[in-house]
C-alpha cells in the first residue's frame, strides 16, 4: 500500500501557534527542520491523530482524516500510519517480538500469524536473534530497530519518524542513519521525518520543509536551499558540507580528486558529511594531528551574528563557521589564500 | 602511616555516626512498635496453638476473614482501578472533591464509617430501603454487609496507589499503542494496566491487608454474628474475656498475615524499587 500525505495544519497551543501545510508523494521522503519548539513534533501529532487541528485538513491516501469544518476526525487507531516515536516508546513489558507484533494484533491478526510476522520484520532489520528479548536489554541502535519494525508491521500507507535518531550517541547515529536511509527508500509510501538536526534531513530525505514558530520558511530540495537560504537556520542546514566520491577502503576519492581520510573503512558510491564547525582554517599548511587538509581561496564571507561563514573554492569546495575574531587574526578577506583542514573523526560517510 | 590511617579511619566514623538526639527517639519508636508483638509472642500458647485455632469458633472466623477480605479485594480493585483511571485521566469538575471522597475511609474513624454505611444503607438507609422493598436485599447482619464494610475501607488504597501510578508513568506509551491500531480499551488493557502492574498489585495487597483487619465499620454496620459477620478481629475481641488462648492465638494469625505482606510489598514494590 503506498499512499501521500497532504496536510495542512493549524494548532493553537500554549505560546505555539502552528500553521503548515505539507504535500508528501508516495515514495518520498520529506524532512520537516526546524529548531526545538517550532511546532514540527505537534505537526507530526496532527497527521497520525494524536492531536486534533483547529483549522485546516489532512488528507492521507485520498481519503480526509482531519478536518474541523466537515466534522471529519478518524482516531488514530484508525489511520493507518506507521509512527517511530522520539525515545522509541517500546512497551517494556513486551519482548521485541510481542512489540512488533503489537499491530497487527490490534488489526486482528492470529497470535501465531502475528508472531511470524514480527519475526520476519526483525529479521528485516537485523535484528532476528533477539526476538525474545525485553527493551530494557537493547542497545539504543537495536532499540531504534525495533521501534521502526514495530511502526512497519501494521502495514501503513505512510511512516512518520519523530526525530528518529536523537536518543542516539554519536558513534552509534551515523551507523544507524546509514541503515534507516536503506529502509526509508523500501518503503513505498510517504515519509515524513521530523528532525532538528540538518545532517539527518541532508542525508534521509528528498525534499526539506523548514519550520520556525510554526510557520514554513522555506522548502526544496537541499540544493534549492543552498542557493538561497532565508534564515540562520536554513544558513545552517545548507552549511553542511556533502562532498560525493567514491570510497576505497580507509579513504575517499572525492569527484574533484582531492584526497578524504574517513574514520572507518567504506567502499563504492559515498556522500560525505561534514559541519561547518568541524572545519578549521589555517593561514599556512597545518601540522597538526588533522588527516585532511587542503589548500583554497576564499570566495565570500558571511557575518552571522556571533560567527562568520567562510566559503572556500578550491580542489574542495568547504563551508567553514569560524568566529568574527579567528577571522581577524587569519586576516581574512575574499581572494586570500587559506588551509582547510578536518579530522577524520570529524567526517561521516554514507552510501550514496 | 599507621597512626594516619587510624586517624583518617576515626575521622570518617566521626562523621558518619549519626546525632543522638535523633537515635535515642528513633530506638524508643522502632522499641515501642516491637513491645506489644513481644507481649503477644510471649503470651501466646504455643503448646496448643494448632488445637486453639482448630475450634469451630475459631475456624468459622478464619474462614469467614479470608472469604470477605477477599471478596472486599476484589470489589474494591473491581471499582477502585475505574475510579483511579478517571480520577488521573478526566478532568471534570469537581474531581478533588473527589478525590477527598476516595480518601476519606483512610481517616474517618472506622465506627463513624460504620454508622455511615448503617443511615445509607440499612434496612431504613438511603439505598438499604428501596434494596430491601424492591430486590428483598438485607446487607446488615449479613455476610454481604461484612464484604461492604471492608470494600469501604480498602478502597482508597487501591484509589491512591493506582492514580499515582497512572499520573507518573509515561502516556506516550498510551499514543504508540493508539497509533499501531489500539482502540482505548486494548490500550487500557494491554499498556496501561501492564505499566501500572507494580502499583495494581501493591494496592491490592495493601487493600487485601486492611480488609482482613476491618473492625470498627464491620461490627458498627454488619453487627458480630457467628459464620456470618463474625470475622477475625471481631472474634478476638469476643474471646479476649471468656476464651483468651484463641484471641491471642488468632491474633497471632493476623500479625504473621500482616508482617507476611509487608515484607513482599518492601521487596519488591514499595521502597528501594
Amino acid at each position: 500500500m503506498s499512499a501521500e500525505i497532504d496536510a495542512a495544519v493549524g494548532v493553537r497551543v500554549g505560546t505555539l501557534d502552528l500553521d503548515a501545510t505539507v504535500t508528501i508523494e508516495p515514495g518520498e521522503t520529506v524532512a520537516l527542520l526546524g529548531p526545538n519548539g517550532a511546532g514540527k513534533t505537534t505537526f507530526l501529532h496532527a497527521v497520525c491523530g494524536l492531536r486534533p487541528v483547529d483549522a485546516g485538513r489532512i488528507v492521507l491516501d485520498g481519503a480526509v482524516v482531519d478536518d474541523p469544518v466537515g466534522h471529519v476526525f478518524v482516531p488514530p487507531e484508525r489511520r493507518r500510519v506507521g509512527v517511530v516515536f522520539q525515545d522509541y516508546l517500546l512497551f517494556e513489558h513486551l519482548s521485541a517480538r510481542e512489540n512488533v507484533a503489537f499491530g497487527p494484533r490490534c488489526r486482528g491478526v492470529g497470535r501465531v500469524a502475528a508472531a511470524r510476522a514480527a519475526d520476519a520484520l526483525l529479521a528485516r532489520v537485523g535484528l532476528s536473534d533477539l526476538g525474545d528479548a525485553k527493551p530494557c536489554a537493547l542497545s539504543g541502535g537495536q532499540t531504534q530497530r525495533v521501534a521502526l519494525a514495530r511502526a512497519l508491521a501494521g502495514d501503513p500507507g505512510v511512516l512518520l519518524l519523530d526525530e528518529p535518531l536523537a536518543a542516539l550517541d554519536a558513534t552509534t547515529r551515523d551507523a544507524v542513519r546509514r541503515e534507516l536511509r536503506a529502509l526509508l527508500v523500501g518503503f513505498p509510501g510517504a515519509r515524513l521525518l521530523v528532525t532538528h538536526d540538518p545532517i539527518d534531513a541532508a542525508i534521509l530525505a528528498d525534499r526539506v520543509v523548514v519550520l520556525e514558530q510554526g510557520r514554513v520558511v522555506q522548502a526544496g530540495t537541499v540544493t534549492e536551499l543552498a542557493a538561497q537560504p532565508q534564515s540562520r537556520f536554513v544558513a545552517d542546514l545548507v552549511g553542511v558540507n556533502l562532498l560525493h566520491g567514491i570510497a576505497r577502503g580507509d579513504h575517499v576519492e572525492l569527484d574533484g580528486g582531492a584526497r578524504l581520510v574517513a574514520p572507518e573503512p567504506a567502499y563504492g558510491a559515498v556522500l560525505a558529511a561534514i559541519y561547518p564547525h568541524a572545519v578549521s582554517l589555517h593561514a599556512r599548511e597545518p601540522a597538526g594531528s588533522a588527516r585532511n587538509t587542503w589548500r583554497g581561496r576564499v570566495s565570500a564571507i558571511e557575518l552571522l551574528g556571533t560567527r562568520a561563514r567562510v566559503r572556500v573554492d578550491g580542489a574542495v569546495p568547504l563551508v567553514a563557521e569560524v568566529t568574527p575574531a579567528a577571522l581577524d587574526a587569519l586576516g581574512l578577506a575574499p581572494g586570500a589564500q587559506v588551509w582547510c583542514s578536518v579530522k577524520a573523526t570529524e567526517v561521516a560517510v554514507y552510501g550514496d | 602511616m599507621i597512626t594516619a590511617a587510624a586517624s583518617t579511619g576515626r575521622r570518617r566514623s566521626a562523621v558518619r555516626r549519626p546525632p543522638l538526639v535523633l537515635l535515642v527517639p528513633a530506638a524508643l519508636a522502632a522499641l515501642f512498635l516491637l513491645l506489644p508483638l513481644l507481649g503477644l509472642v510471649q503470651r501466646a500458647p504455643w503448646a496448643d496453638l494448632g488445637a486453639q485455632l482448630s475450634t469451630p469458633e475459631a475456624r468459622a472466623a478464619l474462614r469467614l476473614s479470608l472469604v470477605c477480605s477477599l471478596w472486599a479485594t476484589v470489589l474494591a480493585l473491581g471499582f477502585g482501578v475505574p475510579l483511579a483511571w478517571v480520577l488521573a485521566r478526566v478532568e471534570f469538575p469537581g474531581r478533588s472533591f473527589v478525590r477527598a471522597l476516595a480518601l476519606l475511609p483512610l481517616v474517618l474513624p472506622p465506627v463513624v464509617g460504620g454508622v455511615a454505611l448503617l443511615e445509607a444503607f440499612s434496612r431504613r438507609g438511603l439505598v438499604g430501603e428501596p434494596l430491601g422493598d424492591w430486590l428483598g436485599v438485607q446487607l446488615t447482619f449479613s455476610t454481604a454487609g461484612a464484604v461492604l464494610a471492608e470494600t469501604f475501607v480498602a478502597l482508597p488504597f487501591v484509589v491512591i496507589t493506582v492514580e499515582a501510578a497512572l499520573r507518573g508513568m509515561d502516556r506516550r506509551v498510551e499514543d504508540a499503542a493508539a497509533t499501531l491500531g489500539a482502540g482505548r480499551l486494548t490500550v487500557l488493557r494491554r499498556v496501561t494496566l501492564p505499566a501500572v502492574a507494580p502499583a495494581l498489585l501493591g494496592g491490592a495487597a495493601l487493600a487485601w491487608a486492611r480488609a482482613l483487619g476491618e473492625f470498627g465499620a464491620t461490627i458498627t454496620f454488619a453487627g458480630n454474628v457467628e459464620g456470618r459477620t463474625r470475622t477475625v478481629p471481631l472474634a478476638v475481641y469476643l474471646l479476649l474475656d471468656t476464651d483468651p488462648g484463641t484471641a491471642i492465638a488468632l491474633s497471632l494469625v493476623m500479625v504473621a498475615v500482616c508482617v507476611a505482606v509487608l515484607t513482599l510489598l518492601r521487596g519488591r514494590w514499595l521502597v528501594g524499587r
